[in-house]
Parts: C-alpha cells; structure tokens; sequence
C-alpha cells in the first residue's frame, strides 16, 4: 500500500493552469524532494495532498489507500485523514501569541476528546509529549517563550515538533528552508531527514534549490507549469539535465557556488577599445 | 508615477519641465466648496442660525443660569457616589453581557469564517441594535420591565451588542489567516480552529473595545437616567428640573471625576493584555 497516491489532479487558478495532470505514487517511509521553479505547483499540490485544497473536475488523492478526495470534493473521512499528516509551512504557520509549548500541544488536538481539546485540556502526558518533542528538535528551552519571539528556525523546528505530537505518518513540508538563513536550513533539514530515518515518517519536502535535494532526499520529484517532468533518483538531477528541463529558470535552482561561472577570455580582444576599459575597472 | 517610470529623462542637467495648472482640478476643488457653502446656506434658516446674537444679547440669562452651578453642594456626596456606583454597575453588566454575546455574533459575521448566509443575517441583526439609540431602548424596556436599573442595563446591552459585533467582526476579518490553516491541518474541528487560531490573534483588539465601549457606556448610563433608567443620572435630571443646581454641580464633578478615574484605570489594564 502506498502512503501516498495521486491520480490525475489538475487545478486551475483562474487562466493559469496551477496542476495538469499530476499522477505520482509515494511509498511509505521514503525521503521525497520536490522541486521546481517558483509558481511551477509545489505548494497547491502540498496543500491538495493534506486536504487544504480540492482539485477541479478530475482527479484524485488516496493516503493510506483511503480516499482524500476526487473528483473535487473532500472525501468523507478528510478531517480524520488529516490526522495522519503533519504540514510544515514556509512561513511556520504558529499562532505568535501563543507560548511554544501551546502551539505543539495544537498537535495533539484532532487525536483527543473534542471537548477536552476546545477547553485546552491536556493531560500531564500529552504535556510530556510535546516537551520531549520540543526537546527532540533541539529547542526544549524555549517551551515557554511566545512563539513570535523565536528566531526563523527555532520556529520551523517548533512547527516541526507540532507535527510530532500529532503522531502524523507522513509529513509535508512546504518550502521548509526558503525563508531561512543556510545554517538554520541545514539544521531543519537534518532534524527532517532523522525524522524520516528513525521513524520511518514518509517525508515530502518542497525545496526551491537542488543541492538540498541531493544531499537529504534519495528520490526527487520535478515540476514545471504544473506536470511532473522528472520523477527519479536525486543524484541523475546534474546541473546539466535542469538546465535542459528548465531553461533559464533553472538559476533559481542552483546555488551560485555550485555551478561556478566559465572565464570568457577569448572574447575580450574582440570588444570594442572603450568596453575593454570598463572590464579591466571592473577586474 | 509616469514620470518616474520613464527611463529615458535625464537625470541632471535639464530641469524639469514646469508643470501647467490643472484646470480640471482646480475647477472641481472650486465646485465642492460651493456646493458645502450653498448646502449651509440651505440649513441656516432651518437650524434658526439667525439667533446666534442672542448668545451675547442674553449672555447675562446664562451667567445666571450657571452660577447656580458655581457653588456645588457636597453635603450629600455619601448618596451621589452610591448613585454613581450603581450607574457604574448597569454600565458594567452591559458591557459585560453584550461582550459575551458579540463573541460568537462577532465570528459568525466575519467573511473569513461563516458563509453569506449567516453573515448577512447576523449583521443585519447588528445593523439594527446599532441603529436605534440607548434611548429609545431604554423607553422600551421601562415599558416592560418597569423604572429602573435594569432597563437601562437591557438597553446598553443590546445597543453595546450592535456595535462590539461589528468591531469584534473586522478584527477577525483582519487575522493572519496561515496559522489557521496550520491548526486544521493538524485535524482539529472548526471550533478548535477558532479557539486556538483566531481568538489568541484578536483578544488584544478585542479587550481593547470592550474597554473603550465600557468608558462610553459609564457616559451613556448617565444620560439613561433622564427618562429614569436609575443611578446617578435620574438623581441629577430631578434635581436640574427642581432647579436644585448646588446639587447637580456636584453630582456632575462626580461624575466627570469617574469618567476619568474609569479612562485611567481601563488604560493600565489595556497596557496589561497587549
């Protein structure tokens, strides 16, 4: 049984066609990168596979083998289903003026008595919990802080954290690092990556540069306007074949360093006396 | 804007080209005010403008009328400060009870969180509570529920509701709504989406007109007390109209002094919950 499968989803915003036609199979446990260029449909297909989003006409999403949605609509059982996936956002998604600790108990709210959650009682054990979950992303000592005080990644390692609590199977993580600096990226995309390997969480991760995907996930997804063009091993994706699938777009892609720039010097006898004297003030 | 964009001026050397008088503009500036002038025009004969002289002519009849005023008599002031006690209690039972029930009014009636078809009920509801005066509630429940306090606490009530749903209404159209979003995504109901997710992002906002509707409430309860809605406002008309001034000065300095103290203390509290 896959943990995830999509069928056919295509999603319109108005003219632009935001999914056409996506079809991909997640296996449970797997570590999946997916990448693309901005406005290509990582967030609207994240957001149709966790049920914030319903496709139009066609398609279909099961989780678990069981139904998301199709054909457009929420399938019956989507609140409970949600259950089973954590989403993790660009931009943290916590409630600011909430203490830390509150925002992860959140976690615990679909797994317990509905009047006990809407009242905010949660026994010593899910308190328990939610510190050890604090603990396991590295930041247990912030527990009481609000949750706006927190740097960038204290905060997406406490939504991460939300998500351990809720005990979810697979995790969604929408552009996890793109608002983060890169030694805070690299630390949430280690606590992702053990997440995944000692849990055996299935993990789909939206990543706007390429390298995170070839170090962290084995198997990486590609989009463009909205259709899959690549769906394989992360370590064929060479700077080579995303310039081939992407064109100029791929340079959002690519960090700088990575693909460093060739010296064009059989060219400069060739410019013009005055462009040759920019050049050297320049050098 | 067009100016700006151009990439091709210069940017030293020429100066800039002087720009013509606008006389599309100007003329419509011109026309607005003659239309405000012609409009009081039209309303002076109506709103007797025509007697402002008597505020000179007559001035001695006012200066006569308001050293009456000018020698407050505290001898009663243990019965004043009961009276403004309880005009400070009908404000706090409406406020208190129009806050709980624009709560879920409030929610219901923003576009964020209800379909139209609650919305526009529940605010047309609230429409109508704001619309009509204290007052005139307060006459209508005298009728009901007999002089006294608690029509003037019925009558706040309902009007205060009309105006905090409203409020409490925008506060929440104007939440961050990714939080939200984050909370359903975690399972939880629409209940807990609201307590977790929108009531945490607005309670400033909220406590903050609560606050300022319960200093305007002390104000209004006041004035109730004119068509005998109780507290310090109905022991104040009667004694206007008995022409017992030394006494109504003083209860009018209670009152004023309240007003303030209750400004004070309200803003402490709101540097409290921000």
């Amino acid at each position: 049984m896959n943990a995830i499968a999509v069928r056919g989803l295509s999603k319109r915003f108005g003219a632009k066609q935001a999914l056409n036609d996506v079809s991909i199979d997640i296996a449970q446990g797997e570590m999946v990168a997916l990448i693309g260029a901005s406005g290509s449909g990582k967030s609207t297909l994240i957001k149709h596979i966790c049920g914030l989003d319903t496709a139009h006409g066609g398609g279909a999403i099961e989780v678990f083998g069981q139904p998301m949605q199709s054909g457009g609509r929420l399938a019956q059982g989507a609140r409970a289903l949600r259950r089973e996936i954590g989403v993790i956002f660009q931009q943290f998604n916590l409630v600011g003026r909430l203490p830390v600790l509150t925002n992860v108990l959140i976690g615990h709210l679909g797994r317990i008595p509905h009047w006990r959650g809407t009242l905010g009682l949660f026994t010593a054990e899910e308190k328990k919990a939610a510190r050890e979950a604090l603990a396991r992303v590295g930041i247990g000592e912030v527990a009481w802080q609000r949750a706006s005080t927190l740097s960038g990644g204290q905060q997406q390692r406490a939504a991460i954290a939300r998500t351990l609590v809720q005990k979810s199977r697979i995790l969604l993580a929408d552009e996890p690092i793109a608002s983060l600096d890169p030694s805070s990226a690299r630390r949430v995309m280690e606590v992702l990556a053990a997440i995944n390997r000692e849990q055996g969480i299935t993990c789909i991760v939206s990543l706007h540069q390429v390298e995170y995907a070839r170090r962290y996930c084995p198997r990486t997804i590609a989009l463009r306007d909205g259709r899959v063009v690549f769906d394989g091993p992360s370590v064929k994706l060479t700077n080579a074949f995303l310039t081939e699938l992407y064109g100029a777009n791929s340079e959002e892609l690519i960090l700088p360093d990575a693909a460093p720039a060739k010296p064009e010097k059989d060219n400069a006898p060739r410019k013009a006396p005055a462009m040759v004297g920019a050049g050297a003030f320049a050098a | 804007m067009t100016d700006m964009a151009a990439p091709s001026t210069p940017q030293v050397g020429a100066a800039p080209a002087e720009i013509g008088r606008d006389w599309k503009r100007s003329a419509l500036n011109g026309g607005l005010w003659a239309v405000l002038a012609l409009l009081l025009l039209w309303s002076w004969g109506p709103a007797e403008m025509g007697r402002w002289t008597y505020l000179f002519t007559d001035a001695g009849n006012m200066a006569s009328y308001a050293s009456g005023f000018l020698q407050p008599d505290f001898r009663e002031w243990r019965y004043y400060l009961e009276e403004m006690v309880v005009t400070i209690q009908i404000a706090l039972w409406g406020t208190f009870l129009a806050v709980a029930l624009s709560i879920p009014l409030g929610i219901l009636s923003a576009r964020n969180m209800a379909p139209w078809y609650v919305i526009q009920p529940v605010r047309r509801l609230m429409d109508f509570c704001r619309a009509i005066h204290e007052m005139v509630f307060a006459v209508l429940f005298v009728v009901a529920v007999g002089l006294g306090p608690f029509a003037g606490v019925m009558a706040l009530f309902i009007h205060t509701t009309g105006i905090l749903a409203k409020l409490f209404s925008e506060a929440v159209e104007a939440i961050d709504p990714r939080p939200v979003e984050a909370i359903r995504a975690t399972g939880a109901s629409r209940l807990q989406e609201v307590v977790f997710g929108v009531i945490p992002q607005v309670l400033p906002l909220w406590m903050s007109f609560a606050l300022y509707r319960f200093e305007s409430n002390v104000r209004s309860a006041t004035v109730l007390g004119i068509i005998g809605a109780g507290g310090i406002g109905q022991v104040m008309f009667e004694s206007i109209r008995g022409f017992y001034y030394p006494q109504a000065s003083a209860m009018l300095i209670v009152v004023v002094a309240t007003v303030t103290l209750v400004d004070l203390l309200s803003q402490q509290l709101r540097k409290l919950f921000i």
